[in-house]
């Protein structure tokens, strides 16, 4: 008995011992996976230089210097006016703060450290931080899903998923770089509350989606989904109290939280995406009170008050219905905003609103974006789901709709391919480490057997083994799922998860048993794990690549590797850099600066005048207030504004249609139809993206037709089709007259013919077809080494007007004479 | 340092100003040949008694220049040279244009002798010279001294402020070409138009043909003034830089160092120019000629009244055509605006941005020039747009008669870059186009109402509700 108690103790100890050795290791693993996540993405630092990236990061970039500069206060109100001349836009009420608070504050709290790191440094890592915090926070769900094993091998997954990295590399510096960690850690805190039904973390559940909310306009998809699993938990008869501890404390504070982000405001209970947690938080009360008299009432009377409650509530329902039906019919867009019908029903925003689809990231994803962005994990996806269903708890249907929903989204819109990643991510995570157990498992049972003796029963074993190997593997899958929900209804230890490293000698006779049943033949598991490491080899591979090579070009320095080495192109910045160091705004300021100083300082004027000081001080607080308007395709708004420092026309905050609208359809406008325009506006400077000299794809050209569209939404005298061949789109000689003449081809290209003397155009691979041309009321200004960036600037108005001119067929016959000749002198592009 | 340097600096710019501002105003005068010194002197010694320096050349002269190193030798140029057809020296076509496009007045006379060059000239600025060359006004109503090619015309632009106070009471004679003015062309004013039944023909050929020149469409004498907006180069720059970059709508004539600084202003401003289809205007001969405008009274003699006798001893060209050359030469209808300010009411300070709703005060001052000073201008049509896209505020300023313009108003409830903006364009005067940018902006997240009365049932409400449950714990927690 004693020897039986002390081995018993014995166990006990050894098994306290492995648990803490697998906690450290554990541990060790996730910190490796940090490292690993951070690192993968400094992949565009190392290659590049530590630098903002693409178009909104330089608009967050620039929100986060100025809340750095101004404090929390004046950054909520902000009022903007340097984009959207001239209406400007409240900064405060319209940006989702989280990002800019969370790298505002990082930048904070390392300054009062001493570590003097500037803004722009904080926020190109912010982006690779957080997807370190997201790879935990992707342990958390997943080991609340199916235990450690899964977790990390989620987390390792989630690590360097290339979707996700696609969004997060150093200097990508977007809401969706804090939002992925939001979204995890608001799902984990989810299940965390519904397996353990603890008011605590139905709170902190809370408070991440207030910081969701405060960060990505997606939270309206948590907002979605958590009601849809707890309608599906109620509907498959699995309410319980921790359900609706799980659900109504985040609709109650989430919904009031979020009411508080200004950009939400009322929206969190006005608009129709929040409108699906109302009704389910109506559902589960309803279910609760159900629940409720049925524990108090006998069996018949309960019958008899279901009948009457369900008579009245079915009263109350439809009323109640009919007054939101007929709310929400009332509006226009249905209560529905433009992006989120879009979702619902992909054609929506193609027939609608041109300036959704005309974002090539709101466009549906080929099948090879899926390869590209998940890999492998699209294959073990599947199995995944499988592994969940055995057995379905509350938390494997939660992941179990994430998947589903996610994979809807992402073939939407190839933007939410970043909503997919983390789920396939915890579904790999789950089918690996299920796989990986059960082969494990196998050749641990097997290999004592074989290297002690050739037992005959192996040999049978196997052999009955082959024959109900699917079987079996379900069958412990059950069991071994069966463990889990055990500890999901106890307390969650990890007793019971750990089993399949104990030696085999230890196990109980029955679970050993059991164990026989479950084992897969030797050779079998062998090859499974090397196809399965090979998987996971590949996928390391393709991540890599794909961090390193497709997704670190920080988009506004472009490189091209060709025959004579490497070309890279930095046109942007010397765009931006010509516009901010070029303007007589800021020579007459410092001027002016300095004569201001003077008269400040008391020295007196001598000159018998109306008060120079006071015209002084006018002049002077206009060359501050006044700024050069620069009108470019509302893409490059943002990096127009923060790079080059001047008020734009439109940015890509696409809050107003109608002012982009203007815009396309003065640069679909003949010229001087769109000098007027953008006279009317007070613009200075055109600037236009080509990329027919070096063969940039995404420049202005390309988009132009999208320029034409959304201006002839809203201003029906440009039509498209005047702009299209037979249909086609073309810039060759075949092209209509209207798109010879339109603003942009002009700008595009004018002179370009003087580069190679045909004027071929290298991304759409044809000859221009108007070649050469004058400008008549713009002029060149400057054009960047590879011809990308062009700024033009309007002509002022003429001084006189001329005579109806009898003599103007001579007039122009000598001019055109004398502008081929000039032609001929111009000097040679630099860059040939 | 600094200091010191500073004022150097700026006695440096302000030198050329200063020495400037006193010299009497130089003209050059191109002839044809340096009889017409003496046919035409009377207007030239009406402009020497003006404390103007005349520089006569001879338009083929090879010397001539109008400017050196960059800057204008002249801030007038007349041109009694029709018959040129090239200019000596370096002056051409494209100089004469550039120098009326900096600012500087023109006068030109053509007649029927004209040369492509200057009819040119004259085209560039806004008038069509009939087709046929040998063309000339022909009137057989009102004509003098038995020429029908010589009318008497009186019928004048009804302004104040470019034919002067005095009314012109004698016709004025003139023998010439007439033109025809583009009407798209808002800045040129027919000054002296013909009469209806006047058109415009070669004497010597049939006419086989309508003529396309007629009636009161001829333009015997236009006027010309520009909107000058050509952005100042920046040697001309620093003191009057006026901010030129508010879009396009400039700030053109505000600012100067000296109100007596004459050059400064004009070179700013609008340049003025007169183009006359007739030389013999500004003669001797015409100006001290008697005039009885032989067709001035032919209709009512056919509607049976008695004849008036309209006979005067001196023609109204001399009158006439000095009162334009005060006109051209900026001496009348030249304004000036300074001191914008604007501000709170009941602030002094200029704000950087206003905030929706704010009452603010808007002031200008607006100063005509005399000839000799600037004296206040007092109109009471001088308005302001507060403008964003659309005037959002238009209001008629008041003035206190010395000059300063003064309104307040209320910012309107839509937040935006808005624009404070007079356009003034008034006939004659110089056209002032001030704009000023100015952010408004929506209110702080502090600055509304604290507490609502229409919500107090809701505060009632949540505030009862914390109390029942407050209650309510108490009650389920210690009542068993």
């Amino acid at each position: 008995m004693a020897a039986a108690a002390s081995a018993l103790e014995n166990e006990k100890d050894s098994k306290k011992l492995r648990y803490a050795f697998g906690n450290v290791l554990s541990l060790f693993i996730l910190l490796l996976i940090g490292v690993l996540a951070f690192s993968i993405r400094l992949f565009s630092v190392i290659k590049y230089e530590s630098v903002i990236h693409e178009f909104d990061p330089y608009f967050n970039y620039r929100v986060t210097q100025f809340l750095t500069k101004n404090g929390i206060y004046d950054f909520w109100n902000w009022f903007d006016d340097r984009t959207w001349y001239p209406l400007g836009r409240v900064i405060g009420g319209t940006v989702y703060p989280g990002l800019t608070l969370t790298a505002g504050s990082l930048w904070w709290f390392l300054n009062s450290l001493n570590i003097p790191l500037s803004v722009e440094t904080v926020c190109v890592f912010t982006a690779p931080i957080f997807s370190a915090i997201a790879a935990w926070a992707t342990y958390l769900l997943t080991k609340e899903v199916k235990g450690t094993g899964a977790g990390l091998t989620a987390a390792v997954l989630l690590a360097m998923v290339p979707s996700y990295i696609s969004r997060s590399v150093a200097g990508s510096y977007d809401n969706e770089a804090v939002a992925i960690f939001a979204l995890i850690f608001t799902f984990y805190l989810y299940i965390k509350t519904l397996n353990t039904g603890s008011l605590f973390y139905a709170t902190l559940n809370a408070l991440a989606y207030f910081y969701m909310v405060c960060s990505w306009g997606g939270y309206t998809f948590i907002i979605n989904l958590i009601p849809m699993h707890v309608l599906l938990c109620i509907v498959t008869g699995r309410y319980s109290s921790r359900l609706y501890i799980a659900y109504a404390p985040l609709v109650v504070l989430g919904t009031l939280l979020a009411a508080l982000v200004p950009v939400v405001g009322f929206n969190a209970v006005m608009t129709s995406e929040h409108f699906a947690s109302f009704l389910v938080f109506i559902i589960i009360h309803v279910v609760a009170l159900v629940y409720y008299i049925k524990g108090i009432l006998s069996q018949k009377m309960f019958k008899v008050a279901v009948t009457l409650v369900v008579s009245v509530g079915m009263v109350v329902c439809l009323a109640m219905v009919a007054v939101l039906v007929a709310l929400v019919a009332s509006s226009p867009t249905k209560g529905w905003s433009g992006r989120s019908l879009s979702l619902l029903d992909p054609t929506y925003a193609s027939k609608y609103i041109p300036i959704i689809a005309s974002v090539s990231e709101h466009q549906p994803p080929t099948w090879p974006s899926y390869f590209m962005d998940i890999n492998v994990l699209a294959f073990l996806v599947p199995a995944g789901i499988i592994s969940c269903f055995l057995p379905l708890s509350d938390a494997s249907s939660f992941v179990v709709l994430y998947i589903v929903t996610s994979v809807y989204f992402s073939g939407v819109m190839v933007r939410l391919m970043l909503v997919l990643a983390p789920a396939a991510c915890i579904m790999s995570g789950i089918a690996l480490s299920e796989a990986f157990d059960v082969f494990t498992r196998s050749i641990k049972c097997q290999l004592p057997e074989l290297l002690s003796d050739s037992q005959p029963g192996a040999g049978d074993m196997a052999s009955g083994n082959t024959v109900v190997h699917n079987d079996t593997v379900k069958v412990d899958k059950h069991s071994n799922a069966e463990k889990n929900d055990e500890t999901v209804k106890e307390r969650p230890s990890k007793k019971n998860r750990k089993k399949e490293k104990e030696p085999v000698e230890k196990v109980s006779i029955k679970s050993r048993i059991e164990k026989r049943l479950l084992v897969l033949p030797l050779e079998t598991s062998i090859i499974a794990i090397v196809l399965l490491i090979l998987l996971g080899a590949f996928y390391v591979v393709h991540c890599v690549w794909a961090a390193s090579e497709a997704y670190s070009a920080p988009s506004i320095v472009l490189t091209s590797h060709s025959h004579d080495g490497l070309h890279v192109f930095d046109d942007f910045r010397e765009a931006y850099a010509w516009l901010s160091h070029n303007t007589d705004v800021d020579d007459k300021e410092s001027i002016l600066t300095s004569l201001n100083a003077c008269v400040l300082m008391g020295i007196p004027i001598l000159i018998n005048t109306h008060g120079p000081l006071s015209v002084f001080t006018v002049q002077h607080s206009l060359a501050v207030k006044t700024n050069k308007l620069v009108a470019s395709w509302w893409d490059y708004g943002y990096q127009t504004t923060a790079m080059a420092n001047r008020t734009v026309i439109v940015d890509n905050n696409t809050w107003n249609n109608t002012h982009i609208a203007t815009v396309g359809t003065a640069m679909s406008s003949p010229e001087k139809a769109a000098w007027e325009i953008f006279n009317s506006l007070d613009v200075k400077y055109v600037l236009v993206v080509f990329g027919g000299l070096v063969g940039y794809p995404s420049d202005d050209i390309n988009k132009f037709l999208w320029m034409v569209r959304i201006g002839g939404g809203v201003f029906p005298h440009i039509k498209e089709p005047d702009y299209l061949r037979d249909g086609q789109y073309r810039i060759d000689s075949q092209a209509t007259p209207t798109m010879l003449n339109s603003l942009m081809y002009k700008l595009s290209y004018y002179r370009f013919v003087e580069t190679d003397g045909k004027g071929f155009d290298r991304v759409r691979r044809t000859e221009i077809g108007k070649k050469y041309f004058k400008l008549t009321h713009f002029e060149e200004v400057f054009t960047t080494h590879h011809w990308m960036v062009r700024l033009y600037k309007l002509k002022s108005p003429k001084n006189r007007i001329r005579g109806k001119a009898k003599k103007s067929k001579s007039n122009q016959k000598t001019s055109s004479t004398a502008r081929l000749k000039s032609a001929d002198k111009i000097k040679k592009n630099p860059w040939h | 340092m600094s200091n010191h340097l500073s004022i150097i600096f700026l006695i440096l710019i302000l030198l050329p100003f200063l020495t400037q501002s006193f010299s009497p105003k130089k003209v050059l005068i191109l002839l044809d040949d340096f009889s017409l010194k003496s046919s035409h002197s009377l207007y030239f010694t009406s402009l020497k008694n003006r404390n103007y320096h005349l520089d006569f050349h001879l338009a083929t002269d090879s010397n001539l220049k109008l400017s050196q190193h960059g800057e204008y030798l002249y801030d007038g140029l007349i041109l009694f040279s029709p018959t040129v057809q090239k200019f000596g020296g370096s002056l051409d076509l494209n100089s004469v244009l550039g120098f009326v496009d900096s600012g500087r007045n023109l006068i030109l006379a053509v007649d029927e002798s004209a040369s492509d060059l200057v009819k040119e000239i004259a085209t560039e600025c806004g008038v069509d010279f009939d087709e046929d060359s040998g063309a000339v006004v022909i009137d057989h109503g009102s004509f003098a001294d038995g020429d029908h090619m010589l009318i008497a015309s009186d019928d004048f632009i009804d302004s104040d402020v470019i034919l002067g106070k005095e009314k012109i009471e004698a016709p004025v004679l003139f023998k010439g070409i007439g033109h025809a003015l583009n009407p798209v062309n808002s800045q040129v004013l027919k000054v002296l138009s013909a009469s209806p039944w006047a058109y415009s023909a070669n004497p010597e050929s049939k006419l086989s043909s309508p003529p396309s020149l007629t009636g009161s469409r001829i333009s015997l004498v236009s006027v010309v003034q520009t909107t000058l907006s050509r952005v100042a180069k920046a040697s001309e720059t620093l003191c009057l830089v006026l901010p030129d970059n508010i879009g396009f709508r400039r700030i053109k004539a505000i600012a100067l160092f000296s109100p007596d600084d004459f050059k400064i202003l004009q070179a700013r401003n609008n340049a003025r120019i007169l183009i006359s289809g007739s030389l013999d205007l500004f003669s001797n001969r015409l100006f001290k000629s008697g005039v009885q405008k032989a067709g001035s009274s032919t209709n009512e003699e056919l509607m049976g009244k008695p004849t008036f006798d309209d006979r005067y001893l001196r023609s109204g060209n001399e009158q006439f055509t000095t009162e334009l050359s005060r006109w051209v030469f900026n001496e009348r209808g030249h304004l000036k605006a300074v001191n914008v300010r604007h501000n709170k009411v009941g602030e002094t300070v200029e704000p950087s941005m206003y905030r929706i709703t704010d009452d603010l005060e808007y002031s200008v001052e607006i100063y005509e020039w005399s000839g000799t000073s600037w004296e206040p201008y007092v109109s009471d049509d001088v308005q302001i747009q507060f403008y964003m896209m659309s005037p959002y505020v238009l209001k008629t300023l008041a003035t206190d008669k010395k000059g300063l313009y003064y309104t307040s108003f209320k910012v309107p409830d839509v937040y935006g870059v808005f624009q404070f903006k007079v356009e003034y364009h008034k006939l004659g005067y110089t056209s002032l186009s001030l704009a000023k940018q100015i952010p408004v902006r929506p209110f702080r997240h502090n600055e509304y109402e604290r507490f609502l009365t229409a919500a107090f049932p809701y505060y009632g409400a949540s505030f009862s509700t914390m109390a029942g449950f407050f209650v309510f714990s108490i009650i389920y927690l210690y009542n068993k």
